[in-house]
């Protein structure tokens, strides 16, 4: 009985690895960027509550590692849309030509702006990207409290917590902040503008923005950096910092007037449009008048939407399928 | 009494001394390591208990079947496709005819779940002929709504720092006091998959990919550690290359899971095609871990077996497989079940490796084979962990809360095949 027993086991597995193989999808398959992600959650469970289409899946890879997985080829065993908090760089799209993607169609969905926040029932302050420069970059004057850097802000030791260079969040704060103030603190050319200080004032706490968000509610002193999504789920426990004088708003990171504000992005592969089922209703649903419109539910998750007008274009893109430069 | 005697008087005291001291620190560590469990069991508990119940509301719904554009008699099909959710927000506005405003409207509707819809779908097509009629029917709440009734989010606060509207803590207090406000048992969250509102999301997809990935775990590692351990310890000549072989076991039971993860990437899905995702991958990658503690107990459980058994048996004229599959592995198998149990109960509390094949996704529709995208208990544990909306602290709570039960379970299990089976000689 044992013998037999083992001998099905095994032939039970046998043709499970067969199928396996021959497996043909027909459930989407998304990567890609962690700030992406619950909006791209969302419009998938859309799409899978609206058809008989099954409910896409979505990894959360972050961008750089969504990219690598999208890049590697074609086929039901590579994904089919990446999500991105950055535009794709001309070393992915080279990764992409060698492994034969070569006509990937990229969609904008809308903005994400990235918060300075503190405890809420801290002091609300104002930063310039300067002084946020000096206070957090290796090359800088590395100061102890804040009002070494401006005699405006408290006297309260430096303690921020920031994401990990794997992050979007980080790219675009770097390219937003560090460098901008870097040449606004006047630092002296040659020198590396990026790189947090080592000794402790910054802190790299990681991907989980809900456990930076925990942090910043028990320390009145902490400062941490996320996505607008998760200030505006936490009012009641945090609050954003003023950024040369403005105000973290749906309206202040729309018209860019806020000085942390990015586009968000994902990218389709179209060869993979009409072979796995639901990509083209997928991507319509995502930038439909119901998702990103004036009262669409991803506004309702902390999404900033895009102008009118871009949204008409992209909407447009859409129907037209028109892949990017390679 | 002699200065001899008094020395030894105080070694003796000392010792004795020594020897309490040593019990004390015992207790103490006993004590430390309770108290751990204590502290962590009860945050888990204070955080999650409430998750096992929702916030509903009831509401009048009048099942208008002109605004729906169907009548008793159309087929199954015509009444799924029906705008329901078109005719619930209809009459939630309509019973509230004060509320004028289109951003008010929103919060009002915001007030409810969005599960409005599927259950008024499901209603009317269990019974078509309700159509035409008024009914008092619950619905759930939405999420902000639920965490301000348990209180898990504070109440009196400024309107942009809560969670809900001014607006909607004043229906929610007018229709408490009408009695409009329950609370019903969450069946959501064992009957169905993942959501994205916490007040919809469910465990039963984790749970279904957890129960595949183990499933194929234990079809590979049992039978393969079996054959493997008998192989080593009944028929293998004892030399320098077995040797090397049982060190390397005894290694690969400490190898870091995330390595095995990285295997399974490159070998299990880049070279062999098992597509990413599903519970086969991430089984076969679990596998690999539970194979070496397989081994290893079965080993120990074979060796347990007097050699008298053996003897006898081979004096009776049996051949030695005989001997191995008719008397010695019958009498290892309960302590080789206690070790795969211990095993898959580890293999189950396993993330690392599940994040390199792709098991770290969301996936809504629960997995009903092995060959379906599907997420893991822990794995869902973190995914809810890092949500934004409030909703999710309670759940990942009560995932938690879960997972234990079943580990729980499972070493229970261990206890008992153990306690049950198991001969001493």
């Amino acid at each position: 009985m044992f013998r037999k027993t083992i001998a099905t086991l095994a032939t039970g597995l046998a043709a499970l690895m067969l199928t396996g193989l021959a497996h043909a999808r027909d459930q989407i398959q998304i990567v890609g960027s962690s700030t992406v992600y619950p909006f791209a959650t969302v419009v998938a469970e859309k799409h899978g509550q609206r058809g008989s289409m099954k409910t896409p899946v979505i990894e959360s890879t972050g961008t750089g590692g969504g990219m690598k997985l999208f890049c590697a080829g074609l086929g039901p065993s590579h994904p089919d849309f990446t999500n991105a908090s950055r535009a794709i760089k001309g070393s992915e799209k080279e990764l992409c030509a060698k492994n034969g993607v070569s006509e990937i169609i990229e969609i904008i969905v809308g903005n994400d702006g990235i918060a300075f926040a503190n405890n809420s029932k801290s002091q609300k302050l104002n930063f310039t990207p300067g002084q946020l420069w000096m206070a957090m970059a290796e090359n800088g004057p590395k100061p102890k409290t804040w009002n070494e850097i401006d005699a405006s802000l408290p006297n309260a030791p430096i303690k921020i917590l920031a994401p990990p260079p794997t992050s979007g969040t980080r790219d675009a704060w770097d390219s937003l902040i560090m460098g901008p103030g870097c040449k606004e603190a006047g630092m002296v050319s040659g020198k590396e503008c990026d790189g947090f200080r080592e000794d402790g004032a910054v802190e790299e706490a990681g991907e989980n923005d809900t456990l930076i968000v925990n942090r910043l509610s028990a320390d009145p002193e902490a400062f941490g950096i996320f996505g607008f999504s998760f200030l505006d789920q936490n009012r009641d426990k945090i609050q954003g910092s003023t950024i040369n004088g403005i105000e973290i708003s749906l309206d202040t990171i729309q018209s860019y007037d806020y000085p942390i504000a990015r586009p968000l992005f994902f990218y389709a592969k179209k060869a993979h449009i009409g072979v796995i089922p639901g990509m083209q209703e997928y991507m319509e649903e995502f930038v439909s008048d119901a998702a990103i419109g004036d009262y669409g539910y991803l506004l309702d998750r902390g999404l900033v939407p895009l102008e009118t007008s871009t949204q008409e274009k992209v909407r447009n893109d859409i129907r037209n399928l028109t892949p990017i430069s390679m | 009494m002699t200065d001899r005697n008094m020395a030894k008087a105080a070694r003796l005291k000392q010792r004795y001394a020594a020897e309490a001291r040593f019990k004390l620190y015992g207790k103490l560590a006993i004590a430390a390591a309770l108290s751990a469990v204590f502290f962590l069991l009860y945050t888990i508990f204070t955080a999650g208990y409430s998750a096992f119940w929702r916030t509903q509301i009831q509401s009048e719904v009048t099942l208008d079947a002109n605004f729906l554009k169907v009548t008793p008699q159309s087929s199954n099909e015509e009444l799924a496709r029906a705008n329901y959710l078109g005719l619930f927000r209809k009459n939630v506005v309509e019973n509230n005819p004060d509320i004028k405003s289109r951003s008010e409207r929103r919060d009002l509707i915001q007030m409810f779940s969005e599960s409005a819809e599927t259950d008024l779908r499901d209603l009317v097509l269990s019974d078509p002929s309700l159509l035409g009629t008024t009914q008092k029917l619950w619905f759930l709440a939405s999420s902000p709504v639920d965490t301000i009734v348990k209180g898990a989010a504070p109440r009196d606060i400024e309107e942009e720092r809560r969670v809900v509207s001014n607006l909607q803590l004043r229906l929610l207090d007018q229709w408490t006091a009408e009695g409009r406000v329950g609370s019903t048992f969450n069946i959501n969250f064992f009957t169905r998959g993942d959501s994205r509102n916490p007040e919809l999301a469910g465990l039963a997809g984790a749970l279904a990919g957890s129960f595949w990935a183990l499933l194929v775990c234990f079809v590979i590692s049992f039978p393969m550690g079996i054959a493997a351990a008998i192989y080593l310890e009944e028929f293998a000549p004892k030399n320098r290359i077995t040797e090397i072989i049982e060190v390397n076991i005894n290694n690969l039971a400490a190898v870091p899971s995330i390595i095995f993860g990285l295997l399974g990437l490159a070998v299990i899905l880049n070279f062999f095609g098992v597509p990413r995702s599903t519970p086969l991958a991430g089984g076969i990658v679990l596998s690999l871990m539970t194979l070496p503690t397989i081994i290893i107990a079965c080993r120990a459980a074979l060796k347990a077996v007097p050699p008298s058994i053996r003897q006898g048996a081979l004096a009776m004229g049996a051949s030695p497989m005989q001997v191995v599959l008719h008397h010695v592995l019958p009498l290892a198998l309960p302590g080789t079940l206690t070790g795969t149990i211990i095993g898959l109960a580890q293999a189950l509390g396993e993330t690392a490796p599940l994040l390199m094949i792709g098991m770290f996704a969301f996936v809504v529709d629960i997995p009903t084979s092995p060959l379906e995208s599907a997420a893991a208990l822990p794995v869902q544990v973190y995914l809810w962990a890092e949500s934004s909306e409030r909703g999710f602290v309670e759940l990942t709570a009560a995932a938690i809360m879960v997972i234990l039960v079943f580990l729980v379970l499972m070493n229970l299990l261990a206890v008992i095949f153990r306690k049950k089976f198991e001969r001493r000689w």
